[in-house]
């Protein structure tokens, strides 16, 4: 190997190690923390990010739920649909994951977050 | 010409038989298109020992039969980008006498990984794909480095071996 040589692989490694942090600041800077976004008749009312807990009611006429985000979790505490199906689903923090209230037609949906893992599998 | 003919068939025969040794053997790191290049070692055997017109020659049917047997028309597309890059820049490296066999090697290994991400990026048409490149320049200059070694020491006993006066190229 020539002195050439060395110095193009030092040259290669330096651009390597140059576009791995281009890469991986442009990845840091375009992901986004997980959030829950809440839809009232389809349209968005407002996002909420996962990791700052707090409450809010999502109101629409006489109608409301309350979106509790705990732990990096969202969860629907309280509701004046007739069914309660919001309120009895579990917390979801998983991307696509959602929470819907029909009778109130309303929906949280969690966007930006991992994808769930596995619950059981079979063979 | 029969000195030729033996030659060239030998070495199309090695080229095609690294192919299938690499296809037989892939390394996997998580990142697709690492691999060693086994197969550019004869490319690169054939650019020093005869002329860049053969080392084409040898490389595109290579390519092309390593896509008819165990290929596919996919695969044959992204070898031949990444081929045929690889070998524009070793030729441009070898006439710039700047570097040696290993040096011309690195650069073939780097540029072959960046012509296949380049026509992965316009056939899918995710700029995503570019995550992997640091990865790619990183391994191709790795498999560069072992197959200009490699390459140089057998230039080095076949321009011994073969007078290439009597090939007549």
């Amino acid at each position: 190997m020539k002195r050439n040589d060395f110095i193009l692989l030092a040259a290669i490694v330096v651009i390597a190690l140059a576009a791995f942090g281009a890469v991986s600041l442009y990845s840091a800077v375009s992901t986004r923390e997980p959030e829950a976004v809440v839809y009232l008749n389809g349209e968005e009312q407002g996002r909420y990010p996962l990791s700052e807990d707090t409450a809010v009611e999502i109101r629409q006429g006489n109608s409301y739920n309350i979106l509790q985000i705990r732990d990096g979790k969202a969860d629907i505490t309280e509701a004046s649909c007739p069914d309660k199906i919001c309120v009895n689903h579990r917390a979801v923090s998983k991307q696509g994951e959602s929470l819907i209230c029909l009778p109130n037609k309303m929906a949280v949906e969690i966007e930006n977050s991992e994808e769930a893992g596995i619950d059981a599998s079979t063979r | 010409m029969a000195k030729k003919t033996a030659y060239l068939g030998m070495l199309t025969a090695l080229a095609f038989v690294f192919s299938y040794i690499e296809y037989l053997l892939p390394i996997n790191l998580g990142v697709p298109g690492v691999k060693l290049g086994l197969a550019n070692l004869v490319i690169i055997v054939a650019l020093y020992t005869i002329n860049m017109r053969w080392a084409f020659t040898l490389s595109a049917v290579r390519i092309l039969l390593a896509g008819l047997t165990f290929g596919n028309p996919a695969s044959m597309i992204y070898s031949l980008a990444g081929g045929m890059l690889s070998l524009a820049i070793m030729i441009l490296a070898k006439k710039s006498k700047l570097f040696s066999v290993t040096g011309v090697s690195i650069l073939g290994g780097v540029f072959h990984n960046i012509g296949q991400i380049g026509v992965a990026v316009l056939v899918v048409e995710t700029a995503g794909l570019l995550y992997y490149l640091p990865v790619l320049i990183l391994s191709g200059t790795i498999a560069g480095v072992l197959i200009g070694i490699l390459s140089s020491i057998l230039i080095r006993n076949l321009i011994k071996a073969i007078k290439i006066e009597d090939i007549d190229l």
